[in-house]
């Protein structure tokens, strides 16, 4: 009779590290294609909808990169917190409250610069997102309060906050009943390059993406998060600060959140409206774990999100098919990410069982 | 006095989805394993038993159908996190992206359409007493399944062997494997049973409470559930008080709205999310003292026979 066998790896092979996330996206994609047959859509054509209205044009790479860029800031977030064994759910909720904050700062200090208006908003965005990110923090590090639920709550907590305003106090008179501010002055404007929708908050993302990996790679205080993160007791006997790391790790986190926020509110939307975000906090968390916690692999993967994501636009305008259609997608990727995480660790033999 | 009485009838009610989801992920969360995939689970049950009764069958098959599913979708992450040993809260996340994306695309056909589901049964007799009768027993049989299932849990896991079992592969898989029982076997039964129940839940939203189908209905009872399990330090009793106290907060806050006390609709929808951070910092800050005990040891590990810890 054959058995399977399970042993752990000694040592880790570095052509798995490109293997895995490839085969694992290749089986979600074969995956999820079984399940569109099942819907009566082809997923050859499906998947060829996407390519083309992702990739088949520069209007369709400049809309992936438009999309890419708050996935990658709330990636990078995600990242930072996780290296540290913090599990920050909360970004769609910190990414909501940098753009309260974004448009709170334009209704309230209407800059004529667009320079003193962009610090502003970056500025208002940074703090309102890390301060939704370090009440959870604070709550893990002086009670242990669970911070998967306390995250998670409070994105909720900032949807309909943003509703508040949006139907409230902040709703344009102008927009014919419609629950949105109105639209931003010019100089609240990020720039737009190429004649597309593809704005400055680029840069913003690239800029964080290689603070991080400096901070990871060259600093000791990106030594002590990752500790931190892999023996709290060790930390501590090591003298680090916990409760300080933790609370600025989650701050952090989440003005990342909040920057994104502020990118996709001033960069592409003009203002502030209800059902404005498409679940890119969520999103994020796929990013971070694909990338494996590498900030600069979040950048890779996050185009290739985006890649998905204006995907389902056109499969949605093409097909008929609707949006979470590409979240079942999205559902099905992390699956096979996490199933490909066990190859990296352990191989599987098929091995003769003896005679008893 | 006459005005509480149908508030707290409601919050039977309205806490009867949470309890169901609450249950089973106490019942997973004793064997060690952490499911943060109950929203998907609850959406995907409530898609399942509307889905049933729709085409015309019992609803109570849909009931059963709804189990089905979430039980299912427990095969899926007690495959992940006991077999492949990967990352229970990401797993989980996963389930919840699956089972949110897969409910609203299956469930299009059916938005707008509405179905029999299961009607009210007063308790002859019990209903008629004074104030417990119409809180408690004026409702529908689902109700009074999960009065049951608390007794049943409360009995099971901390009177019989096989709850005993339970409790102990949650704190050390190590002893229960030694002990000539399987680990693995037991985190996958409580991992399926788990999600079973969960899915219960999301069809109660469906079947008895709103009677249609609405994409993303259940609106965060599910990581509401994951809350209150750590409420009700993975006591069955406890997690009913908890669930109901929810109701009671979702019924007034309903009330209130309808009251049109000139309070922001959004404003008051924040509360049961307020509440529930509220509540966890309650329990932790006490936990924190040393006063309440019970998560399961192991919970969260994942667990390999051949390796020492």
């Amino acid at each position: 009779m054959w058995v399977l066998r399970c042993e752990k790896r000694v040592d880790v092979p570095r052509w798995l590290d490109l293997a895995i996330p490839l085969v694992a996206v290749a089986g979600a994609l074969a995956f999820s294609g079984i399940l569109l047959a099942f819907l009566g859509v082809s997923p050859l054509e499906a998947y060829a909808a996407m390519l083309r209205g992702a990739l088949g044009d520069w209007y369709g790479v400049s809309e992936t990169l438009v999309k890419a860029i708050p996935l990658a800031l709330c990636g990078l977030g995600v990242t930072l917190a996780f290296r540290m064994k913090v599990w920050n759910i909360g970004a769609e909720g910190q990414f909501y409250l940098g753009c309260i904050a974004t448009a709170a700062a334009v209704r309230y200090f209407p800059a004529e610069n667009g320079m003193i208006m962009f610090f502003l908003m970056f500025g208002f965005a940074i703090f309102a997102g890390g301060f939704w990110g370090a009440v959870p923090g604070f709550l893990k590090a002086r009670w242990n309060v669970n911070e998967i639920i306390t995250t998670l709550m409070l994105n909720y907590v900032a949807l309909h906050l943003a509703d508040y305003f949006v139907y409230g106090p902040w709703r344009d008179p102008a927009a014919l009943g419609f629950p949105m501010t109105a639209p931003f002055h010019e100089a609240a404007r990020l720039s737009q390059y190429f004649d597309s929708r593809l704005h400055s908050g680029l840069f913003i993302a690239l800029c964080a993406a290689l603070l991080l990996r400096f901070i990871f790679k060259w600093t000791r205080w990106g030594f002590e998060i990752r500790v931190v993160g892999q023996n709290p007791r060790g930390a501590h006997y090591a003298g680090i600060p916990y409760l300080r790391n933790l609370v600025l790790v989650m701050f952090l986190s989440g003005a990342l959140a909040g920057l994104a926020g502020m990118c996709e509110i001033a960069g592409l939307q003009g203002r502030l409206q209800h059902g404005f975000s498409s679940g890119y906090g969520y999103t994020a968390i796929i990013v971070a774990w694909l990338a494996r916690l590498n900030s600069l692999a979040v950048l890779l993967v996050a185009f290739l999100m985006g890649v998905i994501l204006v995907g389902g636009d056109t499969l949605q305008i093409v097909m008929g098919l609707p949006l979470a259609s590409t979240q079942i997608i999205q559902g099905c990727i992390l699956f096979f990410v996490l199933g490909g995480e066990f190859f990296r660790y352990y191989t599987i033999s098929l091995h003769k069982k003896e005679a008893e | 006095m006459e005005i509480l009485l149908p508030i707290l009838a409601a919050a039977v009610r309205s806490g009867t989805p949470i309890l169901y989801a609450t249950l089973g992920e106490i019942i997973t969360e004793k064997a060690g394993i952490m499911n943060l995939g109950l929203e998907g689970i609850m959406l995907m049950g409530a898609l399942g038993g509307f889905w049933i009764n729709h085409m015309g069958y019992s609803p109570w098959l849909g009931i059963l159908f709804a189990f089905g599913v979430g039980a299912l979708m427990g095969l899926v992450h007690a495959f992940l996190c006991v077999s492949l040993r990967t990352n229970q809260v990401v797993s989980g996340l996963a389930l919840t992206m699956f089972g949110t994306g897969a409910s609203s695309l299956l469930g299009r056909a059916f938005i707008g359409e509405t179905i029999p589901g299961i009607r009210a049964w007063p308790v002859p007799g019990l209903s008629e007493i004074p104030w417990v009768g119409p809180i408690f027993f004026n409702h529908d049989p689902l109700v009074y399944m999960a009065y049951f299932l608390v007794g049943f849990l409360c009995w099971f896991l901390f009177r019989t062997r096989p709850g005993l079992h339970l409790r102990a592969v949650g704190e050390s898989p190590q002893v229960v494997d030694a002990s000539g029982i399987s680990a693995i076997r037991l985190r996958y039964l409580y991992t399926i049973l788990g999600a079973g129940i969960v899915g219960i839940g999301g069809a109660y939203m469906s079947v008895v409470y709103n009677k249609l189908w609405g994409d993303m209905m259940t609106a965060g009872r599910g990581w509401i559930a994951v809350a209150l399990v750590i409420f009700a330090i993975w006591n069955p009793l406890r997690a009913a008080f908890g669930a109901y106290l929810f109701g009671g907060v979702e019924a007034m806050q309903l009330r209130i709205q309808a009251g049109g006390t000139g309070i922001s609709a959004p404003l008051l929808l924040m509360l049961p999310y307020l509440f529930t951070i509220g509540v966890l910092l309650f329990i932790s800050i006490r936990k924190g003292r040393g006063i309440l005990l019970g998560a399961p040891a192991a919970l969260g590990d994942p667990y390999y026979r051949e390796e020492r810890e």
